[in-house]
């Protein structure tokens, strides 16, 4: 069982204040929509919440039955999915996989490669360079590389950013499966994909 | 999925693996140096002629190439992950450790490369004395690892500056003067023919400042790295 508890968090960019005083806890199997308007600060308490980014205030804790995980841990068995967060172009699909699953302390066969890619829609592009690839197509890669290792946490700002119609189906059923074994914490404004979480921040008011 | 963990080793290799694999796709930062260096030695020999140097200017010209050389092109290694946006999928996914260490190795084998093109054309186009070429390659081992130790710690500083190329000189400058002083003072005992006794305090000094800078670099580039 693990469990992500955030308390008394505050950012605030030199005299502006981004957020304050959130406050939430949630346990294996919960999840949370961080929503609000735009410039409310919903990408930046994620990057807070992944140690992308130091609060001004507050703390963040990752547990795993009650004990508290050390950095190298909460590193393995945590994702993170956003547009900003950019694969290598001039690498293949399949080399960024493989590139950050040993970076990740995964190992991974050809095999569960080929089920990645074609569970995010992308089966015989593996050998392709990323250069090449629309940017749905990267955003779903993105999200091969977040299943890498069976992440315990998973972090999504804006999931179906970049995507048709097909995709964000296919991000909705995904998360609705991950949000069974997983956290999940997505940061949207799409009323479907907050219709998946359990729970609700709201920021900016 | 098996979760089976890689060692610092594995993932060092990775870093670097994959730095060569798109270093070969691009040659951002080889094909920087190399202009650099061919340049810069094109005009130090047109400009000077072929004879009456003396030793000490040929030492100094030669790392003057170097050093200038590997300015304009070590620090891409972190430049290129904070200008395509895959630093923050690296910071997230990686140990700095291997990070650090992946990208020192990378800077090792691009300065290698440019040092092993360069060096014999410094010689054809200045006809420098080649003196004792076991002790020269010693000091060009080291100095290569002096310049990567000190310089890949400050391209991961300089990466999310505006003004990266300037600031990548200005902040190495001070750290890399005592370095390029010996450096200098040894090519110019080896270019005269002097024994190896003779360098034998430059190399001493040579070795402590590359121990010294990679040491400390390993121990500072966590907090360089993250935020």
């Amino acid at each position: 069982m693990y469990t992500l508890k955030a308390s008394q968090l505050a950012k605030r960019f030199g005299a502006r204040k981004v957020f304050s005083d959130i406050d939430f806890q949630l346990h294996t199997g919960q999840s949370l929509a961080v929503v609000g308007p735009n410039g409310s600060g919903k990408s930046t308490l994620l990057k807070v919440l992944v140690s992308l980014l130091r609060p001004a205030r507050g703390r963040v804790e990752y547990a795993e039955d009650g004990r508290p995980m050390d950095e190298t841990t909460i590193r393995n068995r945590l994702s993170f999915v956003a547009p900003y967060l950019n694969l290598y172009d001039h690498l293949t699909a399949e080399e960024n996989l493989r590139f950050f699953c040993t970076v990740g302390g995964h190992r991974v066969t050809g095999k569960e490669i080929n089920g990645l890619l074609a569970g995010v829609g992308l089966e015989g592009r593996g050998h392709d360079l990323v250069d090449g690839y629309s940017s749905g197509m990267k955003q779903r890669l993105k999200y091969a590389v977040a299943l890498l290792g069976d992440p315990d946490f998973l972090f999504l700002d804006e999931p179906g950013s970049n995507l048709d119609e097909q995709g964000r189906e296919m991000i909705r059923a995904l998360i609705e499966k991950r949000r069974q074994s997983s956290i999940v914490v997505i940061a949207t404004n799409e009323p479907q994909e907050v219709g998946l979480a359990e729970q609700i921040c709201r920021l900016g008011g | 999925m098996p979760s089976k963990s890689a060692g610092l080793a594995g993932r060092t290799f990775a870093v670097y693996a994959k730095d060569i694999r798109l270093e070969l796709r691009t040659r951002y930062g080889l094909n920087a140096i190399l202009m650099f260096g061919i340049t810069t030695l094109a005009v130090v020999s047109f400009s000077l002629g072929q004879s009456g140097l003396s030793p000490k200017l040929l030492a100094a010209l030669f790392w003057i190439i170097i050093f200038f050389s590997a300015m304009s092109g070590l620090a891409q290694v972190f430049i290129r992950e904070e200008e395509s946006g895959t630093a923050l999928a690296l910071r997230l996914t990686a140990d700095p450790d291997a990070i650090y260490l992946g990208k020192l190795f990378f800077n090792l084998t691009l300065l290698s490369v440019m040092v092993v093109i360069i060096t014999p054309l410094f010689f054809i186009f200045t006809d420098a004395p080649a003196g004792n070429v076991g002790r020269f390659v010693v000091v060009l081992v080291l100095g290569v690892l002096g310049l990567c130790g000190a310089t890949t710690l400050v391209a991961a500083i300089i990466a999310k500056a505006s003004v990266k190329g300037a600031l990548f000189s200005v902040l190495s400058f001070p750290i890399l003067v005592p370095l390029l002083i010996t450096l200098t003072a040894a090519t110019e005992k080896i270019f005269d023919g002097l024994t190896f006794t003779s360098v034998s305090a430059e190399l001493q000094f040579l070795t402590a400042y590359a121990v010294v800078m990679i040491t400390a670099s390993v121990l500072l580039f966590k907090f360089v790295w993250q935020e």
